[in-house]
């Protein structure tokens, strides 16, 4: 297989087979719930991601923007050919059928038919150790990132701030972002690092801690008390709002508290590809 | 529990009236689906010829379309963020005679006004239930705009069979279960903003 089919064919799989991490998260989530409503829609969700399996068609049908973070290595002799095959891979993947064409012009309205454009697929390139290459795929649904955030607090504000803020923000968004929800946040850096940050922590195994004990600490008391609004699964009230609350982040001016919020749907879809230095798939 | 509750398109006067949020209910019959632009356009320029709403259910959703040996299959359909419409909503449920709107994360007062004057429920569906309510629908039987609009604006009918589960949210006599949440949810908020 050359490059652009390895990863059409992983995007392919990640629309219709949800990860198990999420899976289980989801059973966990219908366990622990009491209500009527909220394990009515956590049950028809895994029903859901079972007959998408089973039948080989998209779990969702906002198959989202091309989301990348490709992560190269500074010997990786094939960067050129793989940053051609993204949006290659992509391009085919609408025309074939598991991608719903979604990129649309911003003036005219206009759908370019093929997901493709200036920025998209949005490629993030982050050029890491090594001769091989790891291609992270994250379709990302327009229901979900329509309510994601960002806040340039002061540094008066602070974490206290921050709680206040998304806390608010949660009870607010309702069902309209497709809970349970997977919260992504990025403290510090600019406007552009710490969005760019709450995007890419959406990619950590669900229930893994940050190593930083403050972010650790602070990803744990938000999971709890978003919890404890009881929005709950679609809205409709229950214990699960959020599936996972994950914190990154770099350092702040000391004149600014950046804050972004990365809003994913239950439906998180996301794979990763693992290269070696000949282009060839590894696990 | 007792059995399905399952209800029919065209809906009457007197099962709207019957369904009080909270409830679950499937349904069947004719339906179709319009997102922002359809629902814009055909207030622009009216019905297209040949489709009749009266009593159906307009679907907020934007399915995938594949072709397969030349026909159009739906492979994916689940409902799409109703908010979006609020703006559109009252005048078209007036204008079209569709009775019950589904869709997901509710909607405003705009709406809630115009369903208890005439008569009609918004129903929602869970997000994200592609593969489930492509089964449901069945084979598309009709597409209109698909020119104008391109298959994920265009307006899909559908003979639906027991599409659901869906929740009535917002029913003909003003009550909005996403209000009364919000309610609750609104006061947890307070409790623990006061406690930070």
């Amino acid at each position: 297989m050359n490059l652009a089919e390895i990863l059409g064919r992983a995007l392919g799989e990640a629309v219709i087979a949800m990860p198990d991490d999420l899976e289980q998260a989801l059973r966990k989530a219908r366990e622990n719930e009491t209500g009527e409503l909220a394990r009515m829609h956590l049950k028809a969700i895994l029903d859901n991601i079972e007959l998408a399996r089973t039948d080989r068609v998209p779990v969702c049908e906002d198959t989202g923007i091309q989301t990348v973070f490709l992560d190269a290595g500074r010997d990786f002799p094939l960067l050129g050919e793989l940053l051609a095959a993204i949006p290659e891979a992509v391009e085919k993947a609408t025309k074939t059928g598991p991608l719903r064409p979604n990129t649309v012009d911003p003036f005219t309205g206009m759908n370019h038919g093929d997901n493709l454009g200036p920025g998209a697929p949005a490629i993030n390139l982050t050029i890491v150790e090594g001769d091989g290459a790891a291609i992270h795929l994250l379709p990302k649904g327009g229901g979900s990132e329509q309510l994601s955030a960002l806040w340039m607090l002061t540094p008066a504000d602070g974490i206290k701030g921050l709680k206040r803020e998304v806390l608010s923000h949660v009870q607010k968004a309702g069902g309209r972002p497709c809970p349970p929800v997977i919260i992504g946040l990025g403290i510090g850096g600019s406007a552009d690092t710490c969005m760019k940050l709450a995007k890419r922590s959406l990619l950590r195994q669900l229930g893994s801690r940050n190593p930083d004990p403050n972010a650790a600490a602070l990803e744990e008391e938000l999971l709890e008390s978003v919890n404890s609004l009881g929005v709950g699964p679609m809205g409709m009230g229950g214990k699960t709002t959020a599936l996972a609350v994950n914190v990154e982040f770099a350092p702040r001016h000391p004149a600014t508290f950046p804050v972004g919020l990365a809003m994913q749907c239950w439906c998180h879809r996301h794979v990763t590809i693992k290269l070696d230095r000949n282009g060839k798939a590894v696990p | 529990m007792t059995g399905k509750r399952i209800i029919r398109t065209p809906l009457d006067q007197k099962t709207i009236g019957s369904l009080k949020i909270g409830d679950v209910v499937f349904l069947s019959g004719r339906i179709f689906t319009a997102r922002d632009q359809a629902h814009m356009l055909m207030l622009k320029d009216g019905l297209p010829p040949g489709l009749e709403t009266k009593g159906l259910a307009v679907y907020h959703c934007g399915p995938i379309v594949k072709q397969m040996n030349g026909e159009r299959v739906i492979t994916s359909a689940g409902p799409t963020t109703s908010m979006r419409m609020e703006s559109l909503e009252p005048e078209f449920l007036e204008m079209s005679g569709a009775r019950a709107v589904i869709g997901k994360g509710g909607m405003g007062h705009g709406t809630l006004k115009a369903l208890e004057k005439l008569g009609a429920v918004y129903l929602s569906i869970t997000g994200g239930l592609g593969a489930l309510a492509m089964k449901r629908l069945g084979p598309m039987k009709e597409v209109h705009f698909l020119e104008e609009l391109g298959p994920v604006e265009a307006v899909w009918v559908f003979d639906a069979e027991e599409l659901g589960p869906l929740v009535v949210t917002m029913d003909s006599h003003g009550n909005s279960l996403h209000d009364a949440v919000s309610a609750v949810t609104g006061e947890n908020l307070a409790r623990v903003l006061d406690g930070l």
